[in-house]
């Protein structure tokens, strides 16, 4: 059985619901990434170097990443060296399969919950990704499991941050703790673990204001947040969540290394993927660092957050691709009958 | 980012190679375009126009001109610059002003791109000039976003119109320009709601307003670190509303900042502002030669030689580059330089103008922070002025009095001391690669020969 097969299997054994999420908001960046690969291959019947190179700007185009393209191109000419292709329609399975390699992860995508007391998830991230957007979704999402939830509004720098929670906190029905803006976010976080292990809540969600991640004052502030967080509640925070941009290029490596350095990242929140955006930036930084992608943000609507699966991420995004294989398979099949 | 930094300095190794020569063959050019043309991909300039722009520099850079000049290397690297500074549109672009007050501006954009912080530092820039700019909240879908502006407002003292968030966009707008008729405000900025560009209900939305209150301006805020897609974005909000200009956001981060160059090229648009910090004054007129020079990762001379003539005195510059030159720096002079570096603005925009920035920030010792910055003072304040002269006679009694001095360890006195040394040598470098631009002279008010001293 061919990989692909074994890819549509065992997405079919998943909901349905789930499924038409992920390929509702990745139509755009999948037909448009599928149709440039495929008519590459249609149009450069052979391999060469300008073949190569159209490659090389199709897959940089989705912000994969130059240096992820280089090693990827690399390892198809050795492929195609050692088994002699020479038509670019034979090298299609060869790259759909390097491709999926690349964005699929044996990791675990889950939230690291407690089963008993207070779990806090602190999210972290540059200006305008969406982390607050993500919080109140998250709480919406923790709510309707029944769970007991609490948000800390630590943006307490942003004109009308401490007011978008708000607004959050009561469409969900969650409670959202809070000092003046302008105040000490570490007092506010501070203020925040007490009132989630008074009130035994369930799951604390930290705001946190956006900063860019080459401002060291800004980054200490972050990281004595997350001192403070360690500190009141032991193994907290159970997740620190960096919240991504789908349409952010390059930087989003410099990113992850920053934060991960100050705050221990465990894991990416990868918000608007519903745009024309390819967010071939996962694969770059899959393969810069090792950190999951747990949820990415599908649509607006406060149900389209979901968790990541990068089964169901692949099969959205290369929908085009396997459909292809799978016409030829059978294909295949009928003439060897 | 290691990987960054990496390809900057195999660019400036290329240009490097480049220069040294006496004669450049057509496969030296062709290797340094490979070098630029990742760069730039690195840097998020869209795939197409890297590939529009390399074969322009290669047409001019492997005719005669080249060929026949006695260092091509430089030949090649103006090339490349000057090339890039077209592309982002030359010379700076101001505002559109109406004949009959108030000018109109219209913001749009993305989600999250920074529009309405964008609003109110647009609205901050031309108080500045001594404007009164209304500002209308038409944001009616973001939570708190009409909130946020009238944060924005009340901080600069600028008046918000606002219906509340039941209101209908078009009608805010509509409304909000008759105020500011009515209060003689004589600009007038109207910050919308974020949108998808594929999102046509709300691209209609603000097509209406557009058609409705025929703004002056129709700026689109961008965010600096958007990778390829930026182009696509860009060029359906201008189809849409025909925009007059781009506004870049965030541009204070570590990114190259290559959507910028993109979005310039596919719209055609100029890149009126930029957006460099927090603070609600950090909005600059954008300037295409010095974008350049940052997305080719070889620094911002330009602007950190105008910082610099504001803030340091000529006189004493010119004696602390002769100083250098001669290695003859000392401790004194590097307290003093921290000084006029500190008038400068902040340490870590500073350091990011500075060519060959890649280089520098690998090694270890060089951390940009200013909380270190006051604990090198504290160790350079406690030296007798002999030891501040004469750096070599600190032996080891001497460093542990000057840590007990300065509430430092002896291992900071000697970080401090390898780092002096380490600096020397990198400001020698400097002032002759700073030799080389003053002569350039691209700006003859700089005065002949400016050269800066410090590293």
């Amino acid at each position: 059985m061919s990989f692909f097969k074994k890819l549509k299997d065992k997405i079919s054994k998943k909901t349905e619901e789930v499924t038409t999420k992920f390929k509702e908001g990745l139509s755009k960046t999948s037909s448009s990434f599928t149709e440039k690969i495929e008519t590459l291959v249609l149009r450069r019947k052979k391999i060469d170097e300008d073949f190569y190179e159209e490659l090389e700007e199709i897959l940089i185009g989705a912000d994969v990443g130059v240096n992820v393209v280089m090693d990827l191109i690399d390892e198809l000419r050795t492929e195609v060296r050692k088994k002699k292709i020479e038509d670019a329609a034979d090298l299609q399975p060869v790259l759909s399969e390097k491709l999926v390699e690349l964005l699929s992860g044996k990791e675990d995508n889950s939230l690291n919950i407690q089963e008993t007391g207070l779990t806090v998830i602190l999210f972290v991230g540059v200006n305008g990704v969406g982390k607050t957007t993500t919080i109140g979704k998250m709480a919406h999402r923790f709510n309707s499991e029944g769970k007991k939830v609490l948000l800390a509004a630590g943006d307490t720098f942003r004109a009308g941050a401490i007011e978008q929670l708000e607004v959050w906190g009561n469409r969900v029905g969650v409670d959202v703790i809070k000092q003046q803006a302008g105040s000490d976010p570490a007092a506010v976080i501070f203020d925040a673990l007490q009132a989630a292990k008074k009130r035994e809540a369930d799951i604390l969600l930290c705001d946190t204001a956006g900063r860019l991640q080459n401002k060291t004052n800004l980054m200490e502030e972050l990281n004595k947040i997350y001192r403070v967080i360690k500190r009141e509640v032991p193994n907290a925070p159970h997740e620190v969540l960096l919240v991504l941009d789908a349409t952010t290029g390059q930087n989003a490596l410099s990113q992850a290394k920053l934060f991960g350095e100050k705050t221990g990242v465990t894991g990416l929140v990868l918000t608007k993927l519903d745009g024309t955006a390819k967010g071939g930036i996962v694969v770059a930084i899959r393969n810069g660092m090792d950190i999951p992608v747990k949820f990415v943000g599908l649509g607006e609507k406060m149900d389209d957050l979901q968790e990541f699966d990068s089964e169901q991420f692949v099969h959205a995004l290369f929908a085009g691709l396997i459909k292809d294989e799978e016409e030829r398979e059978e294909a295949d099949e009928v003439s060897e009958e | 980012m290691a990987a960054f930094e990496g390809l900057s300095s195999r660019l400036q190794n290329v240009f490097g190679k480049l220069k040294g020569k006496g004669k450049v063959s057509e496969n030296d050019v062709k290797d340094a375009m490979r070098e630029v043309r990742l760069a730039l991909l690195e840097a998020d300039v869209n795939f197409k126009v890297v590939k529009d722009f390399i074969n322009k520099v290669k047409e001019k850079a492997i005719g005669q001109d080249v060929m026949e000049s006695f260092t091509p290397g430089m030949v090649i690297i103006d090339i490349v610059n000057k090339e890039l500074t077209s592309l982002m549109g030359e010379t700076q672009s101001k505002l559109n002003k109406s004949n009959k007050p108030p000018t109109i501006i219209m913001m749009a954009g993305l989600q999250g791109a920074g529009k309405t912080t964008t609003t109110g530092k647009l609205a901050k820039y031309l108080q500045k000039q001594n404007h009164k700019p209304l500002l209308i909240a038409a944001d009616i879908y973001r939570p708190a976003a009409i909130k946020q502006l009238q944060i924005l407002g009340e901080q600069i003292d600028a008046p918000v119109f606002s219906l509340g968030d039941k209101a209908n966009p078009v009608d805010i707008a509509k409304q909000g320009l008759q105020q500011a008729k009515e209060n003689h405000n004589d600009y007038v900025i109207i910050d919308t709601a974020g949108r998808l560009h594929i999102d046509e209900e709300l691209m209609n939305e603000l097509k209406e307003i557009k058609e409705t209150v025929k703004p002056d301006e129709v700026l689109l805020v961008v965010d600096s670190m958007t990778g390829q897609d930026a182009v696509n974005v860009a060029e359906s909000f201008n189809e849409q509303l025909e925009l007059t200009g781009v506004v870049l956001t965030k541009l204070d981060g570590d990114t190259r900042g290559g959507a910028a160059l993109s979005v310039k090229a596919v719209t055609g648009k100029p890149i009126k502002f930029a957006a460099m910090g927090e603070k609600i004054d950090a909005l600059e007129p954008f300037y295409p030669d010095r974008m350049a020079s940052r997305i080719l990762g070889m620094g911002d001379m330009l602007s950190l030689i105008e910082k610099a003539q504001t803030n340091i005195d000529e006189e004493k510059a010119k004696e602390m580059e002769r100083k250098m030159r001669k290695a003859e720096f000392t401790f004194e002079d590097f307290l003093e330089q921290m000084e006029q570096v500190r008038n400068m603005g902040p340490l870590d925009q500073i350091m990011d103008m500075m060519p060959g920035m890649g280089k520098m920030k690998n090694m270890k010792n060089l951390n940009v922070d200013e909380k270190q910055l006051a604990r090198v003072e504290a160790i350079v304040k406690s030296m007798t002025t002999e030891e501040k002269r004469k750096p070599e006679i600190l032996n080891a009694s001497r460093r542990k009095r000057i840590a007990l001095g300065s509430g430092t360890s002896v291992k900071d006195v000697n970080r401090l001391l390898k780092q002096f040394e380490d600096m020397k040598k990198m400001m020698k470098q400097f002032s002759t690669m700073m030799g080389g631009q003053g002569k350039k002279g691209k700006k003859p008010k700089l005065g002949k020969g400016f050269k800066f001293p410090f590293g």
